[in-house]
């Protein structure tokens, strides 16, 4: 007893012994997009604690000696999904690896992601050996308010270390997918304590009636005689940080007259969207773009069906022409391929009208800016994290491959994948 | 003029027989030709008439008959177009909830050739397809070889075998799909049990058969599933088998020995872990190519070094878009992903072509470039294996199908508004109701 004691004693001791940081390192490739500027040949990225220390050409950047060298003969920033459900739907798709989707009712914006994330799901690790380092996921667009997305680190931790933003957006689903929810399915908590609409009609007079309720709840709140305050309300909390323009709310939306509907209700509420899918985009264009807001477009190879039956790989493309920011994703698939992997899906997009800059920076500069993480991803510039992608040619091309993947300077050898 | 379809059908129909009897040769030179059956050819004419290839080589080698009509595909990649060995466009169906063994269903009872699904098969550059009821029945019915030619109904995408029946396989299953509640299955063994016994009951009724020996009184009364089955069995048929784990691909080739019929697994999300198994059966695979693993506990492993590796052991690979899990548009990607996955470019290409015809047992018609060989051909903007090729052109026996330059073609290419309508046909009367009201209206101005 005293000895096994003593033994972990011994490896408290070591383990504290341990550097605490990843190892620095210099990323030598022949070209290197950093996505802030011009692409440069024989480029170096220097990383230290984590983060970036120093961008240039080979010649303008000394490597120390003590730092371990990485090769490749494309360098990416790492790659950033902007709507992904992976580490909530999970890759053997049995009940228990399942937690995208919560039936026991339509609206529930109290619902994190970050309680249901498991950092250790394969398919984390599968989209981190293409180079994917970041992804904003959470709960599928399914339920009309299906919960709030986190933004994390693809590391493979824990959901509390790998975070970036714990509550990012709050996902909305309008159209079809939003409608009526198969109630009391095994495993989903029995039938809904409320009804899911039936109907586009009454989808959006339900968000109606409980934004409305949510600006009343934020007045009462503000009530002078303390005792008349409501007590806490984790679902109205929620609504109100979208109602105040503290958080985005996350529309999923293809038909046309859904993205309409979608752009009456922001303006009703004066709400901030970043509109997600928008398969029928070209076709109401003009609104998207005088709405100001960004686009998650569907993934470039999403089955065109149901509410997604007019979507086109050339959308990005046309999006990007009319110049409405966007970013790619991996969305949700509740069979094969249960996730998506969105370094191929900008590949598509890329070969079919985006056009090379454009699509990696659908994965990498655009969607960090349009997921507010630009300050710190999405780039390879000094002080930035230290998350980079190494590939062996083309990024996109079929046949290329991912052979290192660094997260906050930390490195994945997942592949070569 | 008053619109009258029938007549307009029967001017259609001889205006097409005239055209084919008097053809002139077509040549297409200047493309980079892969032939398939040999090394690509830097600067290639393929010259085809009547449906067939007439010769193929190099631009300096093949001499262009006088009064061809020549097209200039300099700049051009040409290949075989492709053979997608299970896929289901056309919105088909096999047997029905009422029972795990239907050998009597048949999907040519079900399939809709103007569904917008098979033009976008052709917009992949597919131009020879086997098109399967699902994988959710032990036996769920007849499969069909397709050529995607011109269609207005199922009669023109046939492919008549000499004996003149319509050449296709049958679809079996095991694994998860097909375990359900009764009167399905409930378990692996339970499956392979019912096999068994629907097999053994076939070989019965094939000896009764014998023993009647053309006695009419001693014939047994037909029996539609039995029938399919007796011809399996005889090696008319192939058996196009679902199946994933290593045990189940284990349990397909155990039957196949016992039975003795000619077997192709596909998916094979396994194979990787029993590729020496399967090589020494000397039984093909059709390989799908999905983004992740997963999605269903008995493809946790699927891995997509399995071509390589079924390759490396000798097995004979082909690939397949199960369309809709993969999109008949994005066929090639199968190829590219393979190759990345350490997979031989020559074994990626042929397991588009010529592999995937001899899984369907129709090598001698299709899957390469050679004179006498039918004349479907693709042309690309750049190497099949890049992202960044398109398919330009689709031709199938010497007729162009697609043509990506046409903007109804580049929607069925691309997706958007409309993407998903049936297809118009070409040279005939009418497609829908609203064709007939548009019609009508205009005679009566």
């Amino acid at each position: 007893m005293k000895n096994a004691r003593r033994i972990f004693s011994f490896l408290l001791l070591g383990a504290a012994a341990l550097p605490l940081r990843a190892a620095n390192l210099a990323i030598v490739g022949e070209t290197v997009h950093t996505m802030a500027g011009a692409a440069l040949k024989n480029g170096v990225v220097l990383i230290r604690d984590g983060k970036i220390e120093a961008v240039g050409p080979a010649g303008s950047v000394r490597i120390p000696d003590d730092y371990r060298v990485l090769k490749a003969a494309v360098v990416t920033p790492g790659l950033i999904d902007a709507h992904a459900t992976v580490g909530l739907s999970g890759v053997l798709n049995q009940a228990q690896d399942q937690d995208m989707w919560e039936k026991s009712s339509p609206m529930q914006p109290e619902l994190r992601a970050i309680d249901a994330y498991n950092a250790k799901d394969p398919l984390v690790a599968w989209v981190r050996s293409f180079g994917v380092t970041t992804v904003n996921t959470g709960h599928a667009p399914t339920a009309l308010i299906s919960g709030q997305t986190m933004i994390v680190k693809t590391q493979g931790r824990t959901a509390d270390q790998d975070v970036i933003n714990p509550a990012a957006m709050t996902s909305v689903t309008l159209g079809r997918n939003g409608l009526t929810v198969a109630e009391g399915a095994p495993g989903t908590g029995g039938p809904s304590a409320t009804k899911p609409p039936g109907t586009r009609a009454k989808a959006i007079a339900m968000l109606r009636a409980d934004f409305i309720k949510a600006r009343e709840y934020a007045q009462k709140r503000e009530a002078k005689d303390e005792s008349k305050r409501p007590g806490r309300d984790l679902h109205l909390e929620v609504l109100l940080r979208a109602l105040d323009g503290s958080q985005p709310l996350l529309v999923t939306v293809n038909r046309q007259q859904d993205i309409i509907s979608a752009l009456r209700f922001a303006q009703e509420f004066k709400l901030k969207l970043v509109l997600d899918g928008c398969a029928d985009a070209p076709m109401v264009l003009d609104a998207i773009k005088a709405s100001g807001f960004p686009v998650v477009v569907h993934p470039t190879m999403q089955r065109s069906y149901e509410d997604m039956e007019n979507l086109s790989i050339e959308t990005a493309g046309r999006l990007h022409a009319a110049g409405i920011p966007i970013a790619l994703q991996s969305s949700y698939e509740a069979y094969v391929p249960k996730t998506r992997v969105v370094l191929f899906e900008a590949a598509i997009a890329a070969a079919n009208g985006l056009g090379f800059e454009p699509a990696l920076a659908s994965v990498t500069v655009d969607a960090a800016r349009l997921l507010g993480i630009g300050d710190r991803t999405g780039s390879l510039e000094r002080g930035k994290d230290a998350d980079v992608a190494l590939y062996d040619g083309d990024p996109f091309e079929y046949t290329a491959h991912c052979v290192g993947t660094v997260i906050n300077g930390e490195v994945f050898a997942d592949g070569p994948h | 003029m008053r619109f009258h379809p029938v007549r307009h059908a029967t001017l259609a129909a001889g205006f097409a027989l005239a055209a084919f009897s008097q053809e002139k040769p077509l040549a297409i030179s200047g493309a980079q030709i892969i032939p398939i059956s040999g090394e690509p050819i830097p600067r290639g004419v393929l010259v085809v008439q009547h449906g067939r290839i007439l010769a193929v080589g190099p631009a300096d080698a093949v001499k262009i008959p006088a009064d061809a009509d020549v097209i200039d595909a300099s700049g051009k990649i040409l290949m075989p177009g492709l053979v997608d060995s299970h896929s289901h466009i056309g919105a088909g169906t096999g047997g029905d909830g009422s029972a795990p063994i239907q050998p009597d269903a048949r999907v040519l009872d079900s399939l809709d050739v103007r569904d917008s699904s098979i033009q976008k098969a052709r917009a992949g550059g597919i131009t020879s397809v086997n098109v399967m009821p699902g994988s959710g029945h032990l036996i769920s019915g007849q499969t069909l070889y397709l050529k995607l030619r011109e269609a207005r109904t199922i009669d023109d995408l046939l492919i008549k075998l000499p004996d003149g029946t319509n050449a296709g396989g049958l679809k079996m299953a095991n694994g998860t799909n097909s375990i359900r509640a009764a009167p399905f299955p409930g378990t692996r063994a339970k499956s392979a049990a019912l096999v068994r016994e629907q097999y053994i009951k076939a070989q019965e009724y094939r000896d009764k058969i014998r023993r009647a020996n053309g006695d009419a009184e001693k014939m047994p009364p037909r029996d539609l599933a039995l029938e399919e089955l007796v011809e399996v069995l005889d090696g008319k048929r192939i058996v196009q088998n679902h199946t994933h784990r290593h045990d189940d691909i284990l349990t397909v080739l155990r039957l196949s020995r016992e039975f003795g019929f000619k077997v192709v697994l596909h998916h094979v999300s396994e194979g990787w872990k029993v590729a020496d198994e399967i090589a020494a059966a000397r039984v093909a695979c059709s390989v799908i190519m999905i983004d992740s693993p997963g999605g269903k506990l008995e493809t946790r492993d699927a891995d997509w070094r399995t071509p390589a590796i079924l390759e490396k052991a000798g097995v004979l690979v082909g690939f397949h878009t199960d369309d809709p899990i993969c999109d008949s548009r994005r066929f090639l990607r199968s190829a590219g992903l393979a190759v990345r996955a350490g997979m031989t470019r020559k074994g990626a290409l042929e397991a588009m072509t010529i592999a995937n015809a001899k899984i369907l047992g129709l090598e001698t018609r299709v899957g390469s470039l050679e004179s006498g060989k039918d004349a479907d051909f693709i042309l690309l903007s750049a190497d099949p294996l890049s992202v960044y090729a398109h398919v330009e052109q689709t031709w199938v026996e010497g007729r162009k199908v697609f043509d990506l330059s046409n903007p109804q073609d580049h929607l069925y290419a691309a997706g958007g508004a409309g993407a998903g309508d049936s297809r118009r046909a070409h040279l005939c009367c009418f497609t829908s109701a609203w064709d007939l009201i548009a019609a009508a209206n205009e005679g009566n101005q």
